[in-house]
């Protein structure tokens, strides 16, 4: 069984929550990532994917956001 | 005179506060990056003039792309008396942390709250009093769409500059910038104490337009069935419009001009008249479907559909080397390239921008169209105008692709890709008012500049020497183009056409002028004498070559500027020129072995 905290947000499937955990990014993106609503113990939800392995859409509060696979593997939720 | 700046996160509405405190008319729209300089304007408060400065949106006073820079550079060097801090009050619970970064800079500053009336409509609720203590700054909720709450603010910041001076210099605002502030504890403590959010927000519109619009299977056949109708739209509606303005400025010319200009040598009667006259009025007949065509455009803008556009493209964009975003910037490039351009800005990686800025000017923009929809009605039948011109865009869309494609390899970059997605929204009358307006002084601005310019240039070097026929192969014209038969020979243009494409590169609008003015005609029969002495496959191949290659003086301005490299700019130029060549050789060579 994977611990509750090793689920990255680019394994949520549309609809599903969690709550933000760790962000593992360079200073800079850690910083614009924050700025857009991603701090630790924040609630997240999946909207959707786009087809042909696109952007997630997710929301944080009221600010969706659009973001590619490879940026939410890099943000970690504790499900 | 006092200096008032608007800092504020991207797509708050500092543009809208802008235009409406100081009467201007800053470009506004619901993406975030549509101001990416800096504008100022004048404004009355308290009874003096002040400075109103409009400065792009920032996430944070540490960001370091080129218009997070221009905001780091107008405050490490100006001396500001007050900011405006502009934050979206449904995104409080995020943005607070950029109100407390300036606040920690030490500037005399007050928090407007705007887009009141979206968060009314979520049932978001926000202690004004209880934040401006914790905060230790004025806060008021406004709504600078629609004006709630604006004198109050207004009143507010006349007062703040009357009793607060700003003793903070530049060079010191320049030391705390770099300074990494903590300031999360802080913000979660004032969010605690004034704002309550529900625990499910009540506006659905954009959930239930976004199920239909981003719908995983038809999200991009609506895409594009979208923008085919938005152009049919324009042509059918712009058509007639058109017809009238072409109608008005012949009986101008027939009623007013011809007789005043009658007394002149005849020299001048002939520049005025075939020289600046021509060349002006033909593309003025523009003018109507083009103000139509931004109106369109605004609000495609401003309702948020264009990050929409972003997340149903941004897969294949990663395909050819670049992300949702530049996407965006090529529609963008279907108004101007220049502001297309200069929207690279917010991305932070150079070969990402870069390779932005390559394939921008391969996007055909309004001056192109105004050429295209001249020789379409010239060359074709009205049934098949709109399939040409489809044509057009998918080939504009075809050239994009493979120079991005050819080029991804030199500008490899990992930019990563997060874009807030905003509500959608519509833009009032006024926005949409204010927007044509411009696009119309725009144009006469370039008018009298370019447009002119040229015509005379054409004029000139179709009517010297004066012992040859105009326009003949004598003249300085007709010399030039023999100069330049060997290459555009095989790709069907002739002098006449090689004329206009050499002034083509100052501004593609006076391409069509200069037609108007080498064979000294002007509406049906300017069009008749085309259609008689070029057939659709020599049109078609000078439509693609006019499409392809430098779309104008701006444009390569632009280029310069925003790349900070000449050997960019020249890249640029040679490569649309070669591509430009290319595409209309195979395309003319093709259709002629074709038996066309
Ligand atoms: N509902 C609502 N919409 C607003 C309000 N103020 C601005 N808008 C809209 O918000 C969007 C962004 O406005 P802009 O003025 O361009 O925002 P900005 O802060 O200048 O954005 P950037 O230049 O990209 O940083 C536009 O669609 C505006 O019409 C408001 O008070 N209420
Ligand atoms: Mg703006």
């Amino acid at each position: 069984m994977t611990p509750l905290n090793d689920v990255k947000l680019s394994s949520l499937i549309p609809g599903q929550h969690g709550t933000i955990h760790a962000i593992h990014a360079e200073h800079a993106l850690h910083q614009r990532l924050n700025a857009m609503g991603f701090r630790i113990g924040k609630k997240i939800q999946l909207i959707r994917r786009a087809n042909f392995n696109g952007p997630l859409h997710v929301r944080i509060g009221a600010t969706d956001i659009i973001l590619r696979d490879i940026e939410a593997q890099r943000i970690q939720l504790a499900a | 005179m006092k200096r008032i700046a608007l800092l504020g996160m991207p797509n708050t509405g500092k543009s809208t506060l802008f235009n409406r405190l100081s009467g201007a008319s800053a470009r506004v729209g619901n993406w975030p990056g549509i101001t990416v300089d800096l504008m100022s304007a004048k404004m009355l408060i308290g009874g003096h003039i002040a400075e109103l400065i409009d400065l792009p949106g920032i996430y944070d006073l540490h960001g370091f792309s080129d218009d997070e820079q221009v905001v780091r550079h107008f405050l490490s060097n100006n001396h500001a008396d007050l900011a405006i801090i502009v934050l979206n009050s449904s995104q409080i619970d995020r943005q607070l942390s950029l109100a407390l970064q300036i606040k920690n800079l030490g500037l005399p500053a007050i928090l407007l709250l705007n887009m009141q009336d979206e968060a009314k409509r979520s049932g978001i609720s926000i202690d004004i009093e209880a934040m401006a203590q914790q905060l230790g700054m004025p806060v008021r909720q406004i709504s600078a769409k629609y004006g709630d709450g604006c004198p109050q603010a207004l009143q507010l910041a006349a007062k703040q500059l009357a009793e607060q001076f700003n003793t903070v210099l530049p060079k010191d605002i320049a030391k705390r910038l770099e300074a990494d502030v903590q300031i999360e504890q802080e913000m979660q403590a004032i969010l605690k104490s004034s704002v309550q959010v529900p625990v499910q927000l009540n506006d659905a519109t954009t959930d239930n337009i976004d199920k239909i619009l981003l719908h995983p299977i038809f999200g991009l056949p609506i895409f594009f069935t979208a923008m085919f109708l938005l152009f049919q739209f324009i042509f059918t509606a712009g058509k007639p419009l058109q017809d009238g303005m072409a109608w008005l400025l012949n009986l101008f010319r027939t009623s007013a001009l011809e007789p005043a200009l009658a007394s002149l040598p005849s020299w001048l009667n002939g520049l005025l008249l075939d020289g600046v006259f021509n060349g002006v009025s033909t593309v003025a007949a523009f003018v109507p479907i083009i103000v139509l065509f931004f109106l369109v455009m605004s609000m495609v803008e401003d309702s948020g559909y264009l990050s929409r556009a972003a997340f149903l493209m941004d897969a294949f964009m990663a395909k050819i080397g670049l992300d949702g975003r530049g996407f965006v910037m090529v529609l963008m490039g279907f108004g101007c390239n220049v502001p297309a351009l200069m929207g690279t800005r917010v991305m932070r990686s150079r070969p990402m921008r870069l390779l932005t800025m390559l394939v921008i000017p391969l996007s055909l923009c309004s001056a192109r169209l105004q050429v295209f929809l001249f020789m379409i009605a010239t060359l074709f039948a009205t049934s098949q105008a709109a399939y040409i011109m489809f044509a057009l865009y998918m080939a504009s869309f075809f050239t994009i692709f493979l120079t991005a494609v050819l080029f991804k390899g030199q500008y490899k970059s990992s930019e990563p890709f997060i874009l807030e997605l905003p509500p959608y929204r519509f833009p009032t009358a006024r926005q949409i008012w204010l927007r044509g307006w411009q696009e119309v002084k725009y144009f006469l601005n370039r008018a009298t500049k370019f447009i002119i310019f040229g015509v005379v240039m054409v004029w000139v070097l179709t009517n010297y020497p004066t012992n040859v026929a105009p326009a003949s192969a004598g003249t300085l014209a007709g010399q030039i183009g023999t100069l330049f038969a060997p290459i555009l020979d095989p790709i069907g243009i002739d002098t006449q056409l090689a004329i206009a494409l050499i002034f083509g590169f100052v501004a593609k609008e006076i391409v069509i002028g200069s037609l108007a003015v080498i064979y000294g005609l002007q509406g049906d029969a300017l069009s008749h004498q085309i259609a008689t002495n070029i057939d659709w496959v020599q049109g078609m191949s000078f439509m693609l070559f006019t499409l392809i290659y430098t779309p104008c003086l701006s444009t390569i301005a632009t280029l310069k500027t925003e790349s900070k490299s000449t050997k960019f700019m020249w890249l640029s130029i040679v490569w649309s020129l070669g591509l430009a060549w290319v595409v209309s050789f195979v395309f003319y060579q093709g259709a002629r072995a074709l038996g066309f």
